[in-house]
C-alpha cells in the first residue's frame, strides 16, 4: 500500500501552501519527485493514483505530467542509476567512450537494469555540465571529468554502499 | 582584465552564507531600493542600463518589464528561469551555486519593481543540490529581514519559493514554463496573450533569466547610466558565458563584451587555447541553437573585421555568415570533431526535446536525426543533404515556440558552412567510419571582396 508518512504529508502541504489557494495542482511536480524518492524510485500506476488523490486532480492528470518529464521512472530502476549525458558538448570529450565502457562493465545497453537489481543506465541530454564533461548524474549530485578509473570508482562505492562489495 | 559586477566576489570564503555576503556589501541594493526609490523608478533605471535577457533572446529588459499589466486586485508574478538547459550553457548554475544571494538579492528588488509578494525561481530538477542551496539562502534572508512580511519596515511583503522541474529543456521557454509551473505538461502557449498579461494562474507574470536578475543588484548600486557604460553599443554590462569542448580552460568567465572572439579562445585569462595542441576547427558562440561557425568566420566576419565578444558583432553578417551571443554557451570544437556526428548529437538532442505539440518540429526533428544518423553511419545519399536543408526550412517559423527555430538552426548552419564534409561523408562511406574530415580548409583565410 502506497502512503506517505506523516512528516511526507506535513511536506506535501508545506508544498500545496506555496500556491494560490485552489491551485494545488502546481504542487505535483515536486510531490511527484517526493514520491518517487519514497516509493522504490518509480512511479507506479498506484503511486499516480495516490498523488492525484492528494491533491485533488484526476489520475490522467498525474499519467500525463509523470510521461511528459524525463527525470520521472515509470518502469522499476535499479538502486544506482547512472545517468550519462550524451549530448554535443560531452561527447567532444569523450562521453560516447564512457558509456561504451560502463555498458561493457556492467554488461548492459542504455535503458537496463543489472540482474542483481544494482545498476541502471539511462543516457540523458544535456544536463548543464558542459564544462566538466564527460558527466553523469546519480542521485542528487552530478559526477564530472568522468574517466574509466573514475566509473570503476564509483561503481565500488555503489557496491559498498549497497553492502556487496566489502 | 574584464570588469566583474556579477562573479567578482564569487570566490570570497564563505560567500555562500549571508553574513559574509552582507558582509562584503551585499543586500544593499535592496535597501536602497525599498527605501530611496519606488517601483517605477527602480524600471527606468533597468531601462537606461540597455539590460537585455540573459537566457538567450537579447530582449531589453526594462521593457519587458514595462509591459506587466496591473489590473486593480489581481496579484503579479516575477518567476525567475532557471531551468538553464541549452546545450554548452551551465553559467547560471555556476552563479547559484557559488553565490546565491546575488540572485536572491536581485529577485527582492525586482520583485518590489513588479509588485510580486510571491516570486517563484524555477528550476530544472536535475540541479537538486541547488535547489537547498537556493533555500538555504532564502531562509538566512528571512531571518535577516530581507524577506517575509514588511521587510526592513517597508511595509513590501516578498516570499520566494523555489520549484523543480522534472526534465524536459522546453521548459526553459517561458510559457512552458509557466505550464510546468501550474503542474501541467511543458507545452509552450500560444501568445498572445503574453505572460505580462495573463501568465501563471492567468496573472500578469514576468519570466527573467536568472542572470538578468542578479544583474539588476549592480544596476540599482551604481545606477542604469554608469552601468550602460560598461560594454560596447547595446551589449552593455557584463556578460557570463560558459565555455566547453575542446578548449585548456573549460568554465564560466564573466566578459565586459569588448573583447574579441580571438582573445576570449586563445588568452590564459579565458578559454587558454585549445587542448592538446590543436587547431580550431569551429565553434558554436551562443548555446547549441546558434548557428556553428567555422573558425575563419568566427574570428574574423566576412567583411574581415575582428570579430567581438558582444551581440551585434556575433550576429554581424546575419545566418549567412554570422551567428549570435544566444545563451553564452560557447562550444569549441578541434580539428579531430566530425561536423556530422556534432549535428547529428545536437538533432538527437532536439528530438528528444520537442514537446510534440506542433507537427513541423514533431515530425521534423525526427526525420532530421535519421538522416543524419544515416549520413554518419555511411548509408547517407547526396540528395539527403538537399532533403535535410528543404525540412529544415520547413520547420523554422513554423512552429508555436522557438523550439522549431532553435532545431533548424544547427543544421542549416552546418550544411551552409560545411556542406563539403557532408558530401566527404556520402562520398567516402567506408572511409568516414575510420577517420574524420579533419580541418580542411575551414581555417582559412576568407577572401574578402574589395569594395569601391
Amino acid at each position: 500500500m502506497v502512503k506517505f508518512s506523516e512528516a511526507q504529508l506535513a511536506e506535501v502541504n508545506r508544498l500545496v501552501a506555496r500556491y494560490p489557494e485552489g491551485k494545488q495542482k502546481s504542487a505535483l511536480l515536486p510531490v511527484l519527485h517526493l514520491a518517487q524518492d519514497s516509493f522504490g524510485g518509480w512511479l507506479s500506476t498506484e503511486t499516480m493514483d495516490y498523488v492525484a488523490e492528494l491533491l485533488s486532480i484526476t489520475p490522467i492528470e498525474v499519467y500525463e505530467v509523470a510521461t511528459f518529464y524525463s527525470m520521472y521512472n515509470t518502469k522499476p530502476v535499479g538502486k544506482y542509476m547512472f545517468e550519462v549525458c550524451q549530448t554535443g558538448p560531452c561527447m567532444l570529450r569523450g562521453s560516447d567512450d564512457i558509456i561504451a565502457y560502463i555498458e561493457k562493465t556492467l554488461g548492459i545497453k542504455p535503458g537496463e537494469t543489472t540482474a542483481d537489481g544494482l545498476f541502471t543506465l539511462k543516457t540523458v541530454e544535456c544536463l548543464g555540465a558542459c564544462g566538466y564533461a564527460p558527466m553523469m548524474q546519480l542521485g542528487k549530485h552530478y559526477r564530472e571529468h568522468l574517466t574509466k578509473e573514475k566509473v570503476d570508482a564509483i561503481i565500488d562505492e555503489c557496491k559498498k554502499t549497497a553492502g556487496v562489495l566489502n | 582584465m574584464s570588469v566583474k559586477l556579477l562573479l567578482a566576489k564569487a570566490h570570497v570564503e564563505g560567500i555562500r552564507g549571508f553574513d559574509v555576503y552582507r558582509r562584503e556589501g551585499g543586500y544593499q541594493s535592496v535597501e536602497k531600493a525599498l527605501k530611496q526609490m519606488n517601483p517605477e523608478s527602480i524600471v527606468e533605471e533597468v531601462k537606461k542600463s540597455g539590460l537585455r535577457g540573459r537566457g538567450g533572446a537579447g530582449f531589453p529588459a526594462g521593457m519587458k518589464w514595462s509591459f506587466i499589466a496591473k489590473p486593480e486586485g489581481v496579484p503579479r508574478h516575477l518567476v525567475c528561469n532557471a531551468d538553464e538547459s541549452e546545450p554548452g550553457t551551465f553559467k547560471d548554475r555556476y552563479l547559484m551555486e557559488f553565490i546565491p544571494h546575488l540572485l536572491i538579492e536581485g529577485l527582492i528588488v525586482s520583485s518590489f519593481a513588479l509588485g510580486s509578494n510571491d516570486t517563484y525561481i524555477y528550476i530544472r530538477g536535475e540541479y537538486a543540490w541547488i535547489v537547498d542551496i537556493l533555500e538555504d539562502a532564502i531562509n538566512e534572508a528571512k531571518a535577516n529581514g530581507f524577506l517575509g512580511k514588511n521587510i526592513l519596515g517597508t511595509g513590501f511583503d516578498c516570499e520566494i519559493h523555489v520549484q523543480r522541474g522534472a526534465g524536459a529543456y522546453i521548459c526553459g521557454e517561458e510559457t512552458a514554463l509557466i505550464e510546468s509551473l501550474e503542474g501541467k505538461r511543458g507545452n509552450p502557449r500560444i501568445k498572445p496573450p503574453f505572460p505580462a498579461i495573463q501568465g501563471v494562474w492567468q496573472r500578469p507574470t514576468v519570466v527573467n533569466n536568472v542572470e538578468t536578475l542578479a544583474a539588476v543588484v549592480p544596476i540599482i548600486n551604481m545606477g542604469g547610466e554608469e552601468y550602460a557604460k560598461i560594454g560596447v553599443g547595446k551589449s552593455t554590462g557584463t556578460k557570463l558565458i560558459s565555455a566547453c569542448g575542446n578548449i585548456n580552460k573549460p568554465g564560466v568567465y564573466e566578459i565586459d563584451m569588448t573583447i574579441s572572439v580571438e582573445e576570449f579562445i586563445y588568452s590564459d585569462e579565458y578559454c587558454g587555447g585549445i587542448a592538446n595542441g590543436k587547431k580550431l576547427k569551429a565553434c558554436i558562440p551562443g548555446g547549441s541553437s546558434v548557428p556553428i561557425l567555422p573558425a575563419n568566420l568566427l574570428l574574423k566576419t566576412a567583411k574581415g573585421e575582428t570579430r567581438y565578444m558582444n551581440y551585434e558583432s556575433l550576429s554581424d553578417g546575419g545566418f549567412a555568415s554570422g551567428s549570435m551571443m544566444g545563451s553564452g554557451g560557447f562550444i569549441v570544437l578541434d580539428e579531430d570533431q566530425c561536423i556530422v556526428r556534432n549535428t547529428l548529437s545536437l538533432a538527437r538532442f532536439y528530438r528528444h526535446e520537442s514537446c510534440g505539440q506542433c507537427s513541423p518540429c514533431r515530425e521534423g526533428t525526427g526525420w532530421m536525426e535519421k538522416i543524419l544518423h544515416n549520413i554518419e553511419y555511411g548509408k547517407g545519399k547526396i540528395s539527403d543533404i538537399d532533403l535535410l536543408w528543404d525540412i529544415q526550412r520547413k520547420i523554422e517559423g513554423n512552429t508555436i515556440c522557438p523550439l522549431g527555430d532553435a532545431a533548424a538552426w544547427p543544421v542549416a548552419a552546418a550544411i551552409r558552412h560545411f556542406r563539403d564534409e557532408f558530401e566527404w561523408h556520402v562520398n567516402n562511406p567506408l572511409e568516414a567510419q575510420e577517420k574524420n574530415y579533419g580541418l580542411a580548409h575551414y581555417a582559412d583565410p576568407i577572401h574578402v571582396p574589395v569594395t569601391a
